[in-house]
């Protein structure tokens, strides 16, 4: 339960997908057009409830409570063996020496 | 009365809308007929080359440090035909305060944003230029909205946007994310209106302004630097705005320099499509930008894009995501300076575009039609962006050129001596994948 004036993260849908434009392709027209946004929440809301916040600017919006102190959790993805490769016979080419 | 929020009844208000979050009435530079007068447009902002700079300048913004690569050179060097490869030059823009070269054209917007009125900016936009709006938005005390383009139906995010979310929130703005699609114009102008921020759009001539004094930097510190003008420069091109203002700097320096665009070849992955949305690993710089934003500029989220990159290139090559991914490695590994990747493709392009240029003018070489007996050329090459690769397309205003060939960004190439490549046949090569979307950004 996420309480009055905490810090969330809400989803909403803004175009179904019988409302988006027609000149997008037929894979995006068949999916809603989604929306995430942050804010203070003002009131005591469960995760999956519907929800108002205020937001950084000042804007009050509403949606679906779905993270509360949301967080960064991104990656670049799998480390990548050749791109390492790449730079160690540069050096060696350039420089002499062993690529391994 | 309740406005009537629908996307046909808001798109139907777009004019005013625009009209109202610019401050510019764009029908003023309309002749009737498709021409308008874009010079006009561009002269309209009220603020000289020396203005943009004196703006920059109490940003923190400009006289970024013009490296020379010179581990890099050599390898090209290696590897070209005797006496070729020319002198290679970055443009290192990550030292500006919000880390990208888009800090140029947001500061001019925010400026005049700020002495316009609006409390606060609104950019649609994925890339650096969202943290350049809330770099320059932070000091100057006004609130920041951006807009990105950054899941897919599954809620799959590409992860270079969501950093840059992350960098926009740590500089104060309020950030929100969309699925995929072209709509995201339509949720701009919802804001726009409801708001009254300013639209600090990518493509309005305060921020191709504000790239001007880029190419300006260029020449002058090339003279300052190596006592002459670059040859070449390459400029990474998306929505056209690097290249375009870059190329105005350098008109305006009176520097005579082969202006080329370079972008990643993302051909047959269409950039309004859900499902492909994650199978890039660029989410800038590409043909998906490059192409229709070169061919239609005017789908931009103003009614007139004051980036029109055909007005200033002298050629356009492409160069593929894993040259580029290449380059990044050299670029750090050789050189010490971890950058990228997306703005390396025109480095990646000036490595390919290095080997067609001597190394020394006194190298004469047997065969050589066009290299001066005993005449010393000195050349320098400046590339703004490369990536190389494979074919290129070239056309410039007025002129249809084409050939084989390779690029990258924010680079400079200098080559003592030699000669320019010359075009042959016409070629217009143009990847497909794109599509009718409204940009986002780059």
């Amino acid at each position: 339960m996420a309480k009055k004036g905490d810090w969330v993260r809400i989803h909403s849908i803004i175009l179904t997908p019988e409302q988006r434009s027609s000149a997008v392709p037929d894979d995006t027209k068949s999916v809603p057009l989604e929306q995430w946004t942050k804010g203070y929440l003002h009131d005591d809301t469960a995760l999956g409830g519907e929800a108002v916040v205020t937001t950084r600017t000042g804007r009050v919006v509403s949606g679906t409570l779905v993270d509360e102190t949301p967080h960064y959790s991104h990656s670049f993805g799998d480390f990548v063996p050749e791109l390492q490769q790449v730079g160690d016979e540069a050096f060696a080419f350039l420089f002499g020496g062993s690529a391994k | 009365m309740t406005k009537d929020n629908s996307f046909s009844a808001v798109m139907a208000r777009k004019g005013e809308i625009i009209r109202n979050a610019v401050g510019v009435d764009y029908k003023q530079f309309e002749s009737g007929s498709i021409a308008f007068d874009y010079e006009r447009m561009m002269a309209s902002t009220g603020y000289t080359l020396e203005d943009v700079a004196e703006i920059q300048r109490g940003f923190a913004i400009g006289n970024t440090p013009l490296i020379e690569l010179k581990n890099i050179t050599a390898l090209v060097r290696k590897i070209s035909k005797d006496g070729y490869g020319a002198r290679i030059f970055v443009k290192d823009e990550a030292a500006n305060p919000s880390g990208s070269f888009k800090v140029r054209r947001a500061a001019t917007s925010i400026h005049h944003a700020k002495r316009m009125g609006y409390k606060g900016a609104l950019s649609a936009t994925s890339g650096n230029y969202g943290a350049a709006v809330a770099s320059c938005c932070a000091k100057s005390g006004l609130k920041c909205i951006v807009v990105q383009e950054c899941y897919d139906s599954r809620g799959v995010g590409q992860p270079e946007i969501i950093e840059k979310a992350r960098k926009c929130e740590a500089l104060g703005a309020e950030v929100v994310q969309l699925t995929v699609g072209p709509e995201l114009f339509y949720t701009v102008l919802r804001m726009l209106e409801d708001t009254g921020y300013f639209n600090a759009s990518l493509y309005t001539a305060f921020g191709i302004a504000g790239i001007e004094t880029l190419g300006y930097e260029v020449a002058t510190q090339c003279r300052a630097q190596l006592g002459k003008d670059p040859d070449v420069v390459v400029c990474t091109n998306a929505g056209g705005g690097n290249l375009t203002g870059t190329a105005r700097g350098l008109i305006k320096a009176n520097c005579a320099a082969q202006v080329v665009a370079a972008s990643v070849n993302l051909k047959g992955l269409h950039m309004a499509s859900d499902t492909q949305f994650n199978k890039k690993s660029f989410t800038t710089g590409h043909t998906g930008f490059g192409m229709p934003f070169s061919t239609w500029p005017d789908r931009s989220d103003v009614p007139r894009s004051a980036a029109r990159p055909l007005r200033y290139m002298d050629r356009y090559v492409t160069v593929n995501q894993g040259e580029v991914f290449y380059t990044t490695e050299l670029l750090a590994r050789l050189e010490g300076i971890e950058r990228g990747p997306a703005g390396n493709t025109s480095l990646a392009a000036a490595i390919s575009l290095a080997q067609e240029l001597p190394e020394d003018a006194n190298h004469r070489r047997t065969g050589d039609r066009v290299h001066g007996r005993g005449q010393t050329w000195q050349r320098t090459i400046k590339l703004c962006t490369s990536k190389r690769n494979s074919r290129v397309a070239w056309r410039s205003a007025g002129r249809n050129r084409g050939r084989e060939h390779h690029s990258t960004r924010a680079t400079i190439l200098t080559a003592r001596g030699g000669r320019r490549p010359r075009p042959h046949a016409p070629l217009l090569d143009h990847p497909r994948g794109n599509d009718g979307r409204q940009r986002a950004d780059c």
